[in-house]
């Protein structure tokens, strides 16, 4: 009697202890639940503060004065972002014509081509180059870029514009491109080169006819996340872009050069003025803010689109 | 495109000679490609060198001990040296780190090893919003990081210019980073570690907190070693939130200066580039010494493997 009353306590701790030990368990759970819903709390955040601050900027201007009018002058109640968004758009499309062609080269030479020694260079200093920070690469553009492209003589060249800026963009977005499309290049089997190479084809005929079209979603991908990265980049575009407030045009009978003209991002727009701005000015700002963080979820989605497609 | 005309061509026509000589055309293509191929490798090279060399040079005739220890001073003229923009460079990774760490964390456990065994549909909706949410942020660019912290932090909870805005802002910023990297740290954990925890009758967290978690601290603190590079070098999302003040902070609510907002300041406001590339330097080398510690861990990681 005494023993089995004994078992039947010590089994009562014991399932005490298990309790406590599933409470625990249950309760864990759901704190990294709530933990792992902070993200996507944060963008919710993100979206409503930037609508509700931009919302009178909308209300007031209208969408279509704020996407379309050329004018930007606060004194006077004027926001139009049409100068702003064809800067971004000019400098990102300078910035990739520059800095694609490099990137993928970078990305095939290092996965196809390098020998292991000079792998072992380029690849440290490819990511070394995603972690200089944008400051140092704008004091770089200032300080070397600029003068030299002054020497281009063509009359209103400053130096400042959106060349040095796309320039600059261009070594900024290389790792971003560069590792993805390495990555998607190195994820085509081993036997389509086999194949290829088995046929005749000579390593180059193999990578532009067999390595690279199956590659080609992520690389495409790869050069969508690089351009969503040079719409957001900030600060080194301050410094080398100018950031006068027209919409850029070339600057004699030759077009090429639009690209000596200044121009403004819509990030530096955002970043040169938020610290001043009230009333309807600040509203402006965040409604810049807005349009740059519908473009850049755009442009990200449909990357993302891309890589998970071809991960299905 | 050599490879469609060799399909294409009759075979009477593929006498010896013209094959030799197709032969030695697509040689010649591929080398002439393949140097083009070593040239964008240089570039990228000499890119980096370029930047790295130039700004460490020059910067490297301002550098020195006084430099590093004494405050910046002279508003407009950019005197003094860098001293408070390291403290304060070093509270603020210290801040963000220790607010995104924990969430990162949590949430980058919740991902890996709840998430797939969930049944309940609102849960499997959550679990999927999550998802969204880490890869939205992550491509956030910085610049509207910095505006939301301006609006919530700064102006909605009047925490000010200060540290801790800045820091709840930079939190934001790196959290999809420390997600992503602890995610992929605790993915290489072998499921063998798991089963054999499980069979020993320990619970779900038990196995996480007991095995998998110390089994994938290297790769955590690579995230967060990451993390410490990516605030020393950002400088939009701290422009607008960090007020800029060059004063030693006092507390949380005091503004400051980083390193990186230090050379902005420096290159724009005062066109002192001799001090601004001094502290780029500086930046530069921290970060490649950052670069190396995170190596150092992953050899070390792969080696245990």
């Amino acid at each position: 009697m005494r023993k089995a009353n004994l078992t039947f306590h010590a089994l009562r701790e014991c399932n005490k202890a298990m309790q406590t030990r599933y409470a625990v368990d249950r309760f864990v759970k759901y704190l990294l639940l709530l933990s792992a819903l902070v993200s996507i709390f944060v963008v919710f955040l993100i979206g409503l503060f930037t609508l509700r601050e931009g919302w009178v900027a909308f209300r007031e201007i209208g969408l279509r004065a704020l996407l379309t009018g050329r004018v930007w002058r606060p004194g006077r109640d004027e926001f139009g972002l049409l100068a702003m968004i064809a800067g971004s758009v000019l400098v990102t499309i300078g910035a990739m014509l520059l800095g694609v062609p490099l990137a993928l080269g970078c990305a095939v030479f290092l996965a196809e081509v390098a020998p292991p020694g000079v792998r072992a260079i380029v690849r440290p200093a490819v990511e070394l180059l995603a972690g200089i920070p944008s400051v140092v690469y704008g004091l770089f553009g200032m300080v070397v870029l600029v003068p030299l492209v002054r020497c281009i003589p063509v009359p209103g060249n400053t130096g400042y514009g959106l060349l040095s800026a796309s320039i600059v963009l261009a070594v900024m977005i290389l790792p971003t491109i560069t590792n993805i499309a390495e990555d998607a290049i190195r994820a085509v089997p081993r036997a389509y080169r086999e194949g290829a190479l088995a046929l005749g084809a000579t390593r180059w005929q193999t990578i532009v006819s067999v390595t690279l079209p199956a590659a080609r979603s992520g690389i495409v991908a790869a050069i969508i996340l690089g351009v969503g990265r040079a719409l957001g980049e900030t600060m080194a575009m301050i410094m080398v872009i100018g950031n006068s407030v027209i919409v850029p045009r070339p600057l004699n009978d030759n077009p090429l050069t639009i690209f000596l003209s200044q121009a403004r991002t819509l990030t530096g727009n955002i970043a040169v003025e938020i610290n001043y701005a009230t009333g309807l000015h600040e509203s402006a700002i965040f409604a810049t803010g807005a349009v740059l963080f519908v473009l850049i979820m755009i442009v990200n989605s449909a990357a993302h689109i891309l890589i998970q497609g071809k991960a299905k | 495109m050599s490879a469609h005309s060799i399909t294409s061509r009759p075979c009477a026509e593929r006498a010896a000679s013209p094959l030799r000589s197709n032969l030695a055309s697509r040689h010649l293509t591929q080398k002439v490609a393949f140097a083009l191929l070593w040239l964008a490798g240089l570039v990228a090279v000499g890119a980096l060198l370029a930047v790295v060399g130039y700004v460490v040079s020059h910067g490297a005739q301002v550098l020195s001990l006084d430099f590093l220890l004494t405050a910046p001073r002279g508003g407009l003229s950019g005197e003094g040296g860098v001293s408070t923009t390291i403290v304060t460079t070093f509270y603020l990774a210290l801040l963000t780190i220790a607010i995104a760490a924990p969430l990162g964390v949590g949430a980058a456990v919740y991902l890996v090893e709840y998430a797939d065994e969930i049944q309940g549909r609102v849960i499997r909706l959550l679990v999927g919003l999550a998802r969204f949410g880490v890869e939205t942020l992550a491509g956030v660019p910085s610049i509207i990081f910095g505006l939301f912290g301006y609006a919530l932090f700064v102006a909605a909870m009047h925490f000010g210019f200060s540290l801790l805005s800045a820091g709840l802002a930079g939190a934001c910023l790196i959290l999809p980073l420390i997600i992503r990297a602890t995610e992929e740290a605790l993915r290489t954990v072998p499921r063998s570690y798991r089963e054999g925890s499980l069979a020993l009758g320990t619970t779900k967290w038990q196995t996480v907190w007991g095995v998998v978690l110390p089994a994938a601290l290297p790769g955590i603190i690579t995230s967060i070693v990451l993390s410490v590079g990516r605030v020393a070098s950002e400088t939009a999302v701290f422009y607008v939130t960090l007020g800029g003040s060059y004063r030693m902070p006092t507390s949380l609510l005091s503004g400051g200066r980083t390193m990186a907002l230090h050379v902005y300041y420096l290159a724009m406001e005062t066109r002192a580039f001799d001090k601004a590339m001094g502290t780029g330097a500086i930046l530069i080398l921290s970060i490649i010494l950052i670069n190396a510690i995170i190596n150092y861990l992953s050899r070390r990681l792969t080696m245990r493997e």
